[in-house]
């Protein structure tokens, strides 16, 4: 009898601190997901256009260059991209900040320090 | 009887490092995401932040130097070690962050360089105890510790 091994949920987290990049990727392993970590929405979305098994993207809010924001609006904006559930991450509690990403489609908005049970809960709720 | 007693002073230094104020429930939940595949996750991203801080600390002091100062790049870096602070539970690092940046919101150069001298030495201090915690946990073996030690 033939068993199929089903691939793990690949998920992309971004963000420009090494520390974070280093938790967040163990609490998404932890949970038994694949992780690609980059540290900038420039690097995350040349990784979208390399890589388009990405089933979630986790990304901070505050980051130079392109923020967690441009990001998110930049793959709602792709026809190919659209689909991927987004989530972003920030340290600040800004409820205009968490507002903004939602009406642009984030899927949620998790304040940091991202915990387990944030992880837990977000991915059975968005990787369904 | 060796062993015994080196869990009870793993178990007594972080009871202190909670108590006293250096550390909160996040570096536990950090502990917790320790398994067989990353048996010392935990010293391992805490070395990542002492690294990265450090550099931080670097930034941050020359950008209070500098002249005329940019009060929104300060507050930028220090936002920065802020948040990777919290992210392994530097409590009181974290605390001393919040004052800098209300020192940047106020322009209060002073209060500025006051606060950095304070976080640096929340930060030199916070590494020399979390340095000797994890020695002993070296010395106790993987995860014995980790039932008796929560807070």
């Amino acid at each position: 009898m033939s068993t199929t091994t089903v691939p793990e949920p690949h998920v992309l987290a971004v963000d420009d601190s090494i520390v974070d990049r280093a938790v967040i990727s163990r609490l998404l392993r932890s949970s038994k997901y694949r992780v690609t970590t980059v540290d900038s929405g420039k690097r995350a979305l040349e990784i979208l256009s390399l890589d388009r098994n990405v089933h979630m993207i986790i990304t901070d809010y505050c980051m130079p260059e392109m923020t967690g924001f441009d990001l998110l609006k930049r793959v709602k904006e792709s026809a190919e991209l659209k689909e991927i559930p987004v989530v972003l991450m920030s340290s600040e509690n800004s409820p205009t900040r968490i507002r903004r990403c939602l009406e642009e489609g984030a899927e949620d908005f998790l304040i940091k320090p991202v915990r387990p049970s944030d992880v837990s809960r977000l991915c059975s709720r968005v990787m369904k | 009887m060796e062993y015994s007693n080196l869990r009870r002073q793993i178990v007594f230094m972080k009871k202190n490092l909670f108590d006293q104020g250096y550390l909160d429930e996040q570096f536990n939940q950090l502990e917790d995401l320790e398994d067989e595949s990353s048996p010392n996750f935990l010293e391992e991203v805490v070395a990542l932040f002492f690294k990265d801080s450090s550099r931080l600390l670097t930034n941050i002091e020359q950008a209070t130097d500098k002249y005329p100062q940019d009060f929104y790049k300060l507050d930028s870096l220090v936002q920065q070690l802020k948040g990777s602070g919290s992210s392994i539970g530097a409590l009181r690092m974290k605390n001393e962050c919040s004052v800098f940046k209300a020192n940047c919101n106020d322009r209060n150069l002073e209060g500025c360089r006051r606060s950095l001298q304070k976080i640096k030495r929340e930060h030199a201090t916070l590494k020399q105890k979390l340095e000797s915690y994890f020695q002993l946990l070296r010395q106790v073996g993987p995860r014995d510790y980790a039932v008796s030690s929560r807070k």
